[in-house]
């Protein structure tokens, strides 16, 4: 026997659960019928609401999933109906008709995530709206959570996300997986989005109980299931993978301070979760289709297979991606690693070329003040790191470079 | 749907009149004119003459006034544009990545306004 009150609460999990993992993939299928981003959205909320009502009376169907997108179509061709724009309304009612009755069982509904993915990270959109849309759609965070990682208010976000979808509308973005023409360009734009989620996971935190590096991870396994065998994919996701197993040893525990890479505590890296991210990647280098992630990738995995870092490797691996991305971001890295080998005066003539460009950029003044610190040159490091602390947002951060900054008195 | 592609560029990084590179540019753009052609996709497409032919107007308090130049004093000038009939915003910025002005200088890609519901 089960009480009414009970059989609610079972309902409501159900739904939650349904959120969570199935979202993406019915939004996805909907949009893929409706071509209407916001209205898809609009009847699937419909459908949770009715299945609130339906299940706690009649019980939950076999599959959730078929039921939820039947009553979501039925819901769209009311919506389409009333709102008596007839053309369009008629084309509509074409794609909706004979899908009714079909797809009732989950393994039934075509997986079209792949393209709802290049549709949302789309270059014609702004990056934080296709940021703030592929987290919308396909992780199922909501408008508030959204905001909260931009420090945005709620509405702000939500207008941000109702004019993207506004554009892909009116401007005709397509709802496809781009040709192979221009392929390279818009993965490139998708896996960069899949990286500011992980690196902003690493910044924010868990934001109302979604962890976003775990979340990026989903996305990029779930990209590489969709199209797998691509070399750029797999790197991505061995350098998100290789980060990730090192997430327990970033903060000091009892200063909260970041610990810079080579300090910290080996034993509380995830070794398991790194050879997988390794073993990835080799099987990446292996389709010799080189590129930035993979390098990337290659770079974290220098830094954490053998007993220390492999700091000739990195600076060699460096000098092929500049190759790849000549940013200056990258060059700062590659004199870093410059440095590591005994090259610190070629690596600080470098720093200072890059003043101008990344003036404004905290690593830039942190890694600046690392190498001077190591010279006959305190004044400059404390002056560099001053400017570091000065442009960090990071807590954890401005506590471990005041901590360095302090140091520099009693060397 | 319908997309206009609006060649922007700075006169003064287009290439001169007679030089190789200046040979290049026109070939490819009637090397794109004839394959939008071929692809029964081009509606329009024409260039403009310089902006030192310009004309600009505005009627205040119902007067008009007649300036010369153009609307905007910016180094990129509308300098022509096509208009194409494709399937969706991909289609199109193939095409505009395809006119050789993208080069030197940028093109905006905007869809048509649709005034008839009928489509």
């Amino acid at each position: 026997m089960t009480s009414p009150a009970s059989g609610a609460v079972a309902v409501t999990k159900a739904l939650n659960t349904l959120a969570r993992d199935d979202r993406g993939r019915l939004i996805a299928a909907l949009i893929s019928r409706l071509r209407d981003f916001q209205l898809a959205e609009d009847v699937l909320q419909d459908a949770m609401l009715a299945a609130v009502t339906h299940w706690s009376r009649s019980g939950i169907p076999a599959s959730p999933q078929g039921w939820l997108l039947q009553v979501a179509y039925r819901k769209a061709l009311d919506r389409i109906r009333s709102r008596k724009t007839h053309d369009r309304a008629k084309e509509s009612l074409i794609v909706l008709s004979g899908e009714e009755a079909a797809e009732t069982d989950a393994e039934s509904i075509p997986d079209e995530r792949l393209r709802l993915i290049f549709t949302c990270c789309h270059p014609a959109l702004e990056k934080k709206s296709q940021v703030a849309l592929t987290l919308r759609t396909l992780g199922g965070l909501s408008t508030a959570q959204i905001a909260e990682i931009f420090l945005d208010q709620e509405t702000t976000l939500g207008q941000r996300l109702s004019r993207a979808k506004a554009k892909i509308a009116a401007s005709g973005i397509p709802y496809a997986v781009p040709d192979i023409d221009i392929w390279p360009e818009r993965l490139e734009s998708v896996l960069s989005v899949i990286y500011l989620i992980f690196t902003a996971g690493y910044n924010a935190g868990p934001v109302g109980g979604k962890d976003l590096a775990e979340e990026a991870i989903f996305l990029c396994r779930l990209l590489n299931r969709l199209h797998p065998a691509d070399a750029e994919i797999e790197g991505c996701l061995a350098l998100l993978m290789i980060s990730h197993a090192r997430r327990f040893a970033r903060l000091d525990p009892h200063t909260g301070a970041s610990v810079a890479l080579g300090d910290q505590d080996r034993g509380l890296w995830r070794r398991d979760e790194i050879v997988a991210g390794v073993a990835l990647l080799e099987q990446a280098l292996a389709r010799r289709s080189t590129g930035p992630y993979q390098l990337k990738a290659a770079i974290a995995a220098c830094h954490c297979e053998g007993e220390s870092a492999d700091w000739p490797q990195i600076a060699l691996l460096y000098n092929e991606l500049l190759q790849l991305e000549p940013t200056d971001v990258v060059r700062l890295n590659r004199a870093v690693a410059l440095a590591e080998i005994g090259a610190l005066d070629v690596a600080l003539a470098e720093i200072d070329r890059l003043e101008t460009a990344l003036e404004g950029y905290q690593p830039f003044h942190a890694a600046r003040a690392e190498l001077l610190s190591r010279t006959s040159n305190p004044a400059g490091a404390r002056c560099a790191y001053d400017r570091a602390i000065a442009l960090t947002q990071f807590e954890p951060d401005r506590t471990f470079l005041v901590a360095r900054r302090d140091q520099l008195a009693m060397r | 749907m319908k997309y206009m592609l609006l060649i922007y560029n700075d006169p003064t990084r287009e290439p001169a009149y007679g030089t190789e590179d200046f040979k290049q540019m026109m070939g490819g753009f009637f090397e794109l004119n004839t394959r939008m052609n071929a692809d029964g996709v081009l509606v329009a497409g024409e260039g403009l003459k310089g902006i030192e032919t310009a004309t600009s107007l505005r009627r205040k308090a119902g007067k008009v006034e007649t300036m010369d130049g153009p609307f905007a004093d910016t180094k990129e000038h509308l300098g022509g544009y096509y208009i194409v009939d494709v399937p969706d915003l991909d289609a199109a910025l193939r095409y505009a990545a395809d006119i050789p002005s993208a080069n030197f200088g940028t093109i905006e890609v905007r869809p048509l306004m649709d005034y008839n519901p009928a489509g």
